[in-house]
């Protein structure tokens, strides 16, 4: 309340949380800080965070990614895994949603308590079956079974946009009635350009899962031409006996790059997502 | 709302009501489910049927090359009699929720609250407690988190620092889980996110009222604040509760996919994977992922039946 004064109580606050911010993003920090020292001073001069002499080379070495295939290929791969998956669950959710907040039907309360409760289902129950079901459909070593479910809908998303079509005043859909509009017109000319913020959260939230999910591109992709880049930090990883700390660290930081300019760019979404919604980050 | 009402009369003198309202019954129906299909059928295709083949599998022998093979019950047995790497990744997986949620939790609280002032730092320091959240589960960050509770890393710096003794991280199984518990801690920030706007909604008149009266800080966050935002609380324990079960990316990434030292990282999702995708028993797999969806709803019904001794709801009825 007396925050305008620069009080004592003022410091002490700011350097408190301040600090603790700083404690907290500190192995972040660290990270990127070492992927600038040769690989094998990094665990030496730990202590130190400035590097002593900024060097690329791990960037480099790491850019020749795994098995002749760069690490292009794999930001390559993830980027258009990341395009045609947020494209099919946010224009499938919205459609959803608008069903959901905005028509009467019967069974609906029984479908959105199933769609609620498909967000709380573990999914790892669903993961073997699942497997099974797109290695019979010959889906295997594809981005087919990551990509074609996400045109069904996701319930996270449904639940977001339904929670902000109900806000939008319902007069706007029947003054379009009255103008001779079908149901189909007042979901695209009314309410899609009205709940555009929401469609940019769900887009973020899907960039970012999408982004970073390891265990459904682990199950579906083998070839490596095909791995995304989660998958290659993986192998970097299980070829740490050579000890290339540096390239590692140098890719890890690559892969954390989007993320980080995403979240500055929108994050007013990003945080309104979450609070509104309770969606994970 | 006159418009439709005037039309139904003027239909109704025509004597055409009965049939033209079913019939535009049926339409929004058909509307509808229209606008719903595509969940409908992703529900049917991706959830619903590989769950039914998910509880048969479970009864059987199956390894995708050959037919399943149906021993009835002798998974569920297996499980627990003569299989101690699931009784072992069962009780590390308990280890990690019931520490790593908790502990989450209170974190996200206690930054919450410090945070809900009018102080302008606010925006930027939300944005920094969450950004852990936001990459907490990708691979870069596990493989950093393997890093800087190695050996030489900075953790057994600052313990060195502090005059404490240093700790082996992967020399023993105990001190592996808590590193994953300390990942799983340090993503407090999008729990303390709900909270912040969950403190934004308490009107500053309790406050106010309750500084009158002359209580205190602490009174006042435990008549007036904890109480308030119990349901948020709720809300946030299921969720997170339910997907620290499911953790896989961290366990899978620090252990190198083997769950060790002895098993101490081996998360029951991890196990899963193991059993299902590497030893090929999908019927042994099924099984498991059936006994942790039984856990899950157990905790759940347990959260929610006792929510009702610790959580406040508005006698307004909203949600």
């Amino acid at each position: 309340m007396t925050s305008k004064l620069k009080s004592p109580r003022w410091w002490i606050y700011h350097i408190l949380v301040g600090g603790f911010a700083i404690l907290m993003l500190y192995p972040v920090i660290w990270l990127v800080m070492s992927s600038f020292k040769p690989s094998d001073t990094i665990f030496i001069t730990a202590k130190s965070l400035i590097p002593e002499t900024w060097i690329w080379t791990n960037f480099v070495d790491g850019w020749q990614g795994i098995g002749g295939n760069s690490f292009g290929v794999f930001i390559k791969n993830t980027a258009i895994l990341v395009v045609i998956t947020l494209i099919g669950q946010v224009i499938s959710s919205a459609f959803i949603a608008f069903g959901f907040a905005r028509l009467e039907f019967k069974g609906k309360a029984i479908w959105f308590g199933i769609m609620m409760l498909t967000l709380m289902l573990p999914h790892d129950v669903l993961m073997v079956p699942q497997y099974i079901i797109f290695s019979k459909l010959g889906w295997l070593n594809s981005i087919k079974p990551l990509a074609i479910p996400a045109y069904f809908g996701h319930p996270f998303f449904i639940f977001l946009l339904v929670q902000f079509i109900r806000t939008i005043p319902r007069e706007l859909d029947e003054a379009a009635i009255i103008d001779g509009c079908g149901t189909f017109k007042i979901f695209s000319k009314i309410i899609l350009p009205l709940i555009k913020p929401s469609l940019a959260t769900a887009a973020i939230f899907s960039f970012y899962w999408t982004w970073e999910s390891l265990l459904g591109p682990v199950l579906y992709l083998n070839s490596p031409t095909k791995y995304t880049v989660s998958m290659a930090l993986n192998m970097f990883l299980s070829n740490e006996t050579v000890s290339n700390w540096g390239a590692m660290f140098a890719m890890s930081v690559v892969t954390l790059i989007p993320v980080f300019v995403i979240f500055f760019l929108f994050q007013r979404h990003v945080v309104e997502g979450i609070s509104t919604s309770g969606l994970k980050g | 709302m006159s418009t439709p009402t005037i039309k139904e009369n003027l239909r109704a003198d025509i004597g055409i009501t009965p049939v033209s309202k079913r019939r535009r019954a049926i339409k929004e129906n058909l509307t509808g489910y229209a606008f719903i299909s595509p969940f409908i059928i992703g529900f049917l295709a991706f959830t619903l049927i590989p769950i039914i083949a998910s509880l048969y599998l479970s009864f059987t022998n199956y390894n995708l090359f050959a037919a399943p093979q149906w021993i009835g019950l002798d998974n569920y047995i297996k499980m627990f009699t003569s299989d101690p790497r699931l009784l072992q990744s069962l009780k590390v997986t308990l280890i990690y929720v019931l520490a790593g949620v908790p502990l989450r939790l209170a974190f996200a609280l206690l930054i919450a609250v410090i945070l809900n002032t009018t102080s302008r730092a606010v925006g930027l320091y939300r944005s920094l407690f969450y950004l852990p959240s936001l990459i907490g589960g990708s691979v870069a960050v596990a493989i950093m988190w393997r890093n800087v509770f190695g050996d030489l890393g900075i953790v057994n710096i600052l313990l060195d620092l502090l005059g404490l003794p240093i700790v082996k991280w992967f020399g023993n199984p105990t001190a592996a889980l808590w590193m994953l518990i300390f990942l799983s801690v340090w993503q407090f920030g999008s729990s303390m996110l709900i909270f912040l706007a969950g403190l934004k909604g308490i009107p500053r008149s309790y406050y106010e009222a309750a500084s009158v009266d002359g209580a205190n800080g602490f009174q006042q966050f435990f008549k007036i604040t904890l109480p308030m935002l119990s349901p948020v609380i709720l809300f946030n324990t299921v969720m997170q509760t339910i997907a620290a079960f499911m953790t896989f990316v961290p366990a899978f990434i620090i252990s190198k996919g083997t769950g060790g030292p002895l098993d101490g990282t081996l998360l029951y999702s991890l196990y899963l994977f193991i059993q299902g995708f590497e030893f090929f028993n999908m019927g042994y797999a099924s099984a498991m992922a059936w006994i942790m969806l039984i856990i899950v709803g157990i905790l759940t019904v347990i959260i929610f039946t006792t929510s009702k001794y610790w959580v406040h709801y508005e006698s307004e009825g909203g949600k």
